[in-house]
């Protein structure tokens, strides 16, 4: 079925033509929108474009980054300065969809899709969305909770605060095909140190629950304490706790909820 | 509802279509252009075979808007050999039995011309991450990996 294909200069004109009519999608680099197009979905009438140069645009110069909604995987891989988020990047498709999948379209892939998102939520992103209201910013768990609710609004960017090393930050996908597949589960740290003890602790779990969600229990068991044997086996066995997986021909619920702590340990401890 | 004008680089050559709204560019190239070198796989961007290069950037042809490679150049499998002659990426397949039923081929191709034009001795890891989005049933792998290392000159190892 033929749609209608808005193409817009700017960002927030676009925003516009999407909160006015529900049966808009906005096409990022079109990995979702089109595969839901070629699948039939008769729910999209409308399809909306803005060719913005503000939403490819990428700040890593400083020590907070800011990349645009509309930057591929392959350009944050392309750039130095992005080095902390290389691992995600490059865990995600194979070269084509890493040279169309975009920043912004990942934090609306559903599971088993969305490895980057995990990366983002796990540093406590926050993304900047412009809807009928203006111009916010959200916090991503905020965003992710409410994810369903976003179709009407146009992420501009999403940014992050440089992790201190990249001991600080660490990201696992578990794939059953390399280098490429679908993640049974995806999971991020990022594990702040003060004084030899971790501070403001955050785990991110992708494929564990509808959207990505943190691992509240682990965060709690990393809390005030030094990175040893005995946390790291706190952590891993309240991986689970919280968590909401679903079946799907990568990976039982089952089959999740045994494997995260399993992951998570070895995420923690450094284990190849 | 109306059609869209289209025109872009195909191949080196200039070419003006009508498209519908929502159009991808595979279904632009097969059925308005003629071309049928890039193949429909699966249309979810899962399998590569429908891969081509957008300003010589690997793109999936099936998951691409027609309408946004206005003005931009397009290259598919169609455009590899130079007259009667095969391209030597197409050479190194024919020599390597890297086609077994063939239909990842036309994806295979443009995703291991990509990495070449980028890195023109790659090494094996290397060439299996190019191809890594693109999926062989017959799991013809290895002949693959060596004909792409093949035609860049590069040693072949067990």
């Amino acid at each position: 079925m033929a749609v209608t294909v808005k193409t817009f200069a700017s960002a927030s004109e676009a925003a516009g033509a999407l909160s006015s009519d529900r049966s808009a999608r906005y096409l990022g680099g079109g990995t979702l929108v089109m595969r839901a197009l070629n699948e039939g979905d008769v729910s999209i009438s409308t399809v909306v474009r803005a060719q913005d140069q503000a939403l490819t645009r990428i700040d890593a110069s400083g020590p907070r980054v800011v990349l645009g909604a509309g930057v591929t995987f392959a350009r944050v891989l392309a750039e130095r300065d992005l080095a902390f988020l290389h691992g995600p990047a490059r865990s995600i498709g194979g070269p084509a969809v890493r040279n169309m999948g975009t920043v912004g379209g990942n934090l609306f892939a559903p599971s088993p899709y969305g490895d980057f998102t995990v990366a983002l939520l796990a540093l406590d992103a926050t993304v900047a969305v412009q809807g009928g209201f203006g111009t916010r910013d959200i916090p991503i768990e905020e965003f992710l909770q409410a994810r369903d609710r976003q179709a009407g609004t146009l992420v501009l960017s999403v940014s992050c605060t440089r992790p201190a090393s990249s001991e600080a930050f660490r990201y696992r996908k578990i794939a059953r095909i390399k280098p490429k597949g679908g993640a049974v589960i995806t999971l991020a740290a990022h594990l702040p140190v003060t004084g030899g003890r971790i501070a403001g602790a955050r785990i991110a779990l992708g494929s564990m629950a509808p959207t990505q969600i943190r691992a509240r229990a682990a965060e709690r068991a990393l809390e005030g304490r030094s990175l040893d044997a005995a946390t790291i086996a706190a952590a891993a066995s309240a991986a689970s706790e919280g968590t909401s997986p679903s079946d799907n021909a990568l990976g039982s619920a089952w089959y999740r909820r045994e494997i995260v702590g399993v992951h998570l340990r070895r995420l923690l401890s450094g284990q190849e | 509802m109306s059609k869209i004008p289209l025109q872009f680089r195909h191949n080196g050559r200039d070419v003006a279509i009508f498209v519908d709204g929502g159009t991808n560019l595979l279904v632009a190239l097969r059925e308005l252009i003629g071309d049928m070198t890039p193949k429909f796989g699966c249309g979810q961007g899962g399998c590569g075979t429908c891969s081509v290069l957008v300003d010589g950037e690997l793109h999936l042809s099936c998951l691409t808007l027609a309408e946004t490679v206005a003005g931009r150049s397009v290259e598919t499998l169609d455009g590899l050999k130079q007259g009667p002659n095969l391209h030597p990426l197409q050479r190194a397949f024919a020599d390597h039995f890297a086609a077994q039923c063939g239909y990842c081929t036309p994806g295979m191709l443009m995703a291991a011309k990509a990495l070449l034009d980028r890195n023109p001795s790659p090494s094996r890891d290397e060439v299996v991450e190019a191809i890594s989005g693109n999926i062989c049933r017959c799991t013809g792998y290895e002949p693959i990996v060596n004909a792409i290392l093949a035609a860049a000159g590069g040693r072949i190892s067990a």
